[in-house]
């Protein structure tokens, strides 16, 4: 199929429900169920769910353009968490509530889009469980206009065998793709507004030390882009490796182009009224979810420093076979 | 942006390659102590490239008609990154089959492919590129060698500078200038090749920081040239040369210049550490693969837009930018690991080999273009110039 094709009625989608007044909305507190509906009812969120089951039956690599773009709007729900779940769900043969599902990978830090969510699947370690939200006693944060929550009591509900990689192999993919959907929309706008915005006669654009910025910039939303496509490409069961590639480069890049963004837009990127925050708080969050890049490094690093093989083969058999 | 930049993946056809590759390393580079494959780059060994021109690794993007392999660029990416990781001595044939082949491929006549491509093929025609000068290094339009036509050829006077292995090579592809002055910047450039044995050129080694003398200046005192000299068209030689540095920036060679030391530098800790101990060098590892990781996949997606017949300069340039800052980062962070344990003995081998990739590793950023230019480059690609 031509991705192309999944990905312009999708785009349009997006534009016509989580415009940046809408994603204000919800963080302000506002219901979603009316955004929600209308993603439940595009049948997008079964595009992971395998023909006998009634979806698409993509594969997480097929999608990864639907994935960009819901982290380049930013969709204020679990959207990308749901896709997985669902796929989940169906592969176990158990039925796939009607709300959005949370990925939970642990316990101790607060997880994106939380109070979006009516379910939640959750890794213990052993096995995943299926819950409904109010049993796991979400905890808002008070971060401001954050939707991130955490999530302490034990899992119960329906209980479904862990991917190889467990579920935080595959969150931290869906968080990488996500950067990279953000970073690419931050890399557009920032390259724009320095087009536009004139200081000391000419568009700041035109000055080099600007353009070097927005050159190295460019060179991390492709690291992004490229990262997330690597961690997408091996299904649902993502090797630790690949995981940590992808959520490594991605979160390490998070800080420079959230930075970089706000350095080229000046003081109005601060500004609550201003769409560039709605992408940069985001991202933040999405660098800490899942593991950041110091928690995949220890991983990735460990498992590198026990084979005695020559980085090159390491690096082919383990991340890109 | 950059819409097409995108994941591919190396055919099995072209990965096959890798243990007949290897074969030919063991052969001729065992026993090649740490510190001279850091070199790799700048290892010159004819008879090494010899042996991969008979073995068919030389060539492999060429037409077989002459002598190439008509195997297209993830080929090449494969044996390029078996010889880089290996530290294999690639400096004899690697300008004339990256670059100078492609580029008589494209703008040369009939006669100059034939007398030329077979023998790059073999590893016996070793070229080197003449394009810094004194007064223009990355700012090539300032290029004030010049050659004016005599007689049915050309006649040339002028100094190239920093000019990889001249001293060793028998042709040179020079850029200089047939027309105008340095006033008209790309206007009236071409491109000659320039056999280094003819009467009036001097080529003189500049002996590095490291005590290596792989740059050398050359010197064109009256050098007489047949009208064959050129190559492709007079006055075309600025195009020429941003399509030949397309193809000097896109390979995977931007990635590995320091993967020996960091391969030696994995064996140190292994064999130094108890596995517990290991734990606090595990990010740092970890931080290194990732971007390894990510870069190779960055520099795979860029064969693939010169495998589909396009000309990468954008993708060239970010992955040769990110890739040289990793190749940089390498001897910084190795050091200070090594530095970290004070007590950890260091073998005089890993010693030497970190010294030189660190006194080397500026140059990374120089060669092939600066990254000043390169950033400058990715910025007009981005609409911003």
């Amino acid at each position: 199929m031509d991705m192309i094709e999944l990905l312009e009625p999708f785009q349009r989608m997006l534009d016509a429900i989580a415009t940046p007044s809408e994603v204000r909305a919800v963080e302000e507190g506002g219901d979603a169920g009316p955004m929600w509906q209308e993603f439940a009812e595009s049948g997008f969120m079964d595009a992971l769910v395998a023909e006998e089951h009634g979806g698409a039956g993509l594969t997480l690599a097929d999608i990864e353009p639907l994935l960009q773009a819901i982290g380049a709007q930013p969709v204020p729900l679990p959207v990308a968490e749901t896709m997985v779940a669902r796929a989940l769900l169906a592969n176990a043969g158990i039925d796939r509530p009607d709300g959005p599902i949370l990925m939970v990978t642990g316990s101790a830090l607060p997880v994106p889009c939380a109070a979006a969510a009516s379910h939640a699947l959750v890794d213990d370690g052993e096995q995943l469980h299926l819950s409904p939200m109010e049993a796991l006693s979400p905890v808002t944060t008070g971060a401001y206009h954050s939707l991130s929550m955490r999530l302490t009591d034990t899992p119960s509900g329906e209980k479904l065998a862990r991917p190889a990689g467990g579920l935080r192999a595959i969150a931290a993919v869906l968080r990488a793709a996500l950067i990279a959907g953000a970073a690419e929309r931050l890399t557009q706008m920032s390259t724009q507004f320095a087009n536009e915005r004139v200081q000391f006669g000419k568009p700041i654009g035109r000055q080099q030390a600007v353009q070097h910025m927005l050159a190295v910039m460019g060179e991390d939303m492709i690291a992004c882009r490229i990262a997330a496509q690597l961690g997408l490409s091996k299904g649902l069961d993502v090797p630790m490796p690949v995981a940590a590639a992808a959520k490594i480069t991605t979160s390490a890049a998070v800080p420079r182009i959230a930075a970089t963004a706000h350095a080229v837009h000046g003081a109005i990127g601060i500004s609550e009224e201003y769409d560039l925050q709605l992408l940069t708080r985001r991202l933040h969050e999405w660098r800490l979810a899942d593991g950041s890049e110091g928690y995949w490094e220890a991983l990735l690093g460990a498992a590198r420093l026990a084979s005695p093989d020559p980085t090159v083969d390491w690096v082919r058999t383990e991340i890109f076979a | 942006m950059f819409d097409t930049f995108a994941i591919a993946s190396l055919p099995e056809a072209d990965e096959s390659l890798r243990s007949a590759v290897r074969d030919i390393i063991v052969r001729c580079a065992k026993g090649m102590p740490t510190d001279q494959r850091a070199r790799s780059w700048q290892g010159f060994s004819a008879e090494f490239s010899r042996m991969l021109g008979a073995e068919g690794f030389l060539g492999l993007t060429l037409p077989e008609q002459y002598g190439g392999r008509d195997r297209g660029p993830f080929s090449r990416f494969v044996v390029v990154e078996e010889l880089l990781c290996a530290g294999a001595p690639v400096a004899a044939h690697w300008m004339a089959d990256r670059q100078s082949a492609p580029l008589i491929l494209n703008y040369g006549t009939e006669t100059q492919r034939q007398f030329y491509i077979p023998r790059i093929c073999r590893g016996e025609a070793l070229f080197c590129i003449g394009m810094s000068e004194p007064g223009a290094g990355s700012d090539l339009a300032g290029v004030r060698t010049r050659a004016e036509r005599r007689d049915g050829g050309w006649l040339l006077n002028g100094q190239k500078i920093w000019t990889t292995h001249a001293v060793h090579s028998d042709y040179m592809i020079a850029l200089v200038r047939t027309s105008g002055t340095s006033a008209d910047r790309q206007g009236g450039l071409s491109q000659l090749i320039v056999d280094l044995k003819a009467p009036g050129v001097t080529v003189r080694p500049i002996t590095d920081l490291t005590g290596d003398a792989h740059f050398s200046e050359v010197f064109f005192d009256n050098v007489e040239l047949g009208e064959d000299a050129l190559i492709g068209n007079e006055g075309e030689g600025w195009k020429q040369v941003t399509a030949e540095l397309a193809f000097e920036r896109s390979g995977p060679e931007r990635i590995y210049s320091s993967v020996v030391l960091l391969d030696a530098w994995i064996r140190h800790v292994q064999s130094s550490r108890q596995i517990a101990a290991r734990a606090d060098v595990s990010p740092l590892v970890g931080r290194i693969t990732a971007e390894f990781a990510t870069l190779r996949a960055m520099s795979i997606a860029c064969t693939a837009r010169l495998a589909a017949g396009e000309s990468p300069v954008l993708e060239a340039s970010i992955v040769k930018d990110r890739g040289t800052s990793f190749e940089q980062l390498l001897p910084i962070v190795i050091g200070d690991d090594l530095a970290a344990h004070p007590d950890e003995a260091v073998s005089d081998e890993l010693y030497r080999t970190l010294l030189y990739v660190t006194h080397i590793a500026p140059s990374f950023s120089l060669r092939g273009g600066t990254r000043e230019i390169l950033r400058g480059i990715i910025a007009r690609g981005m609409g911003l110039r």
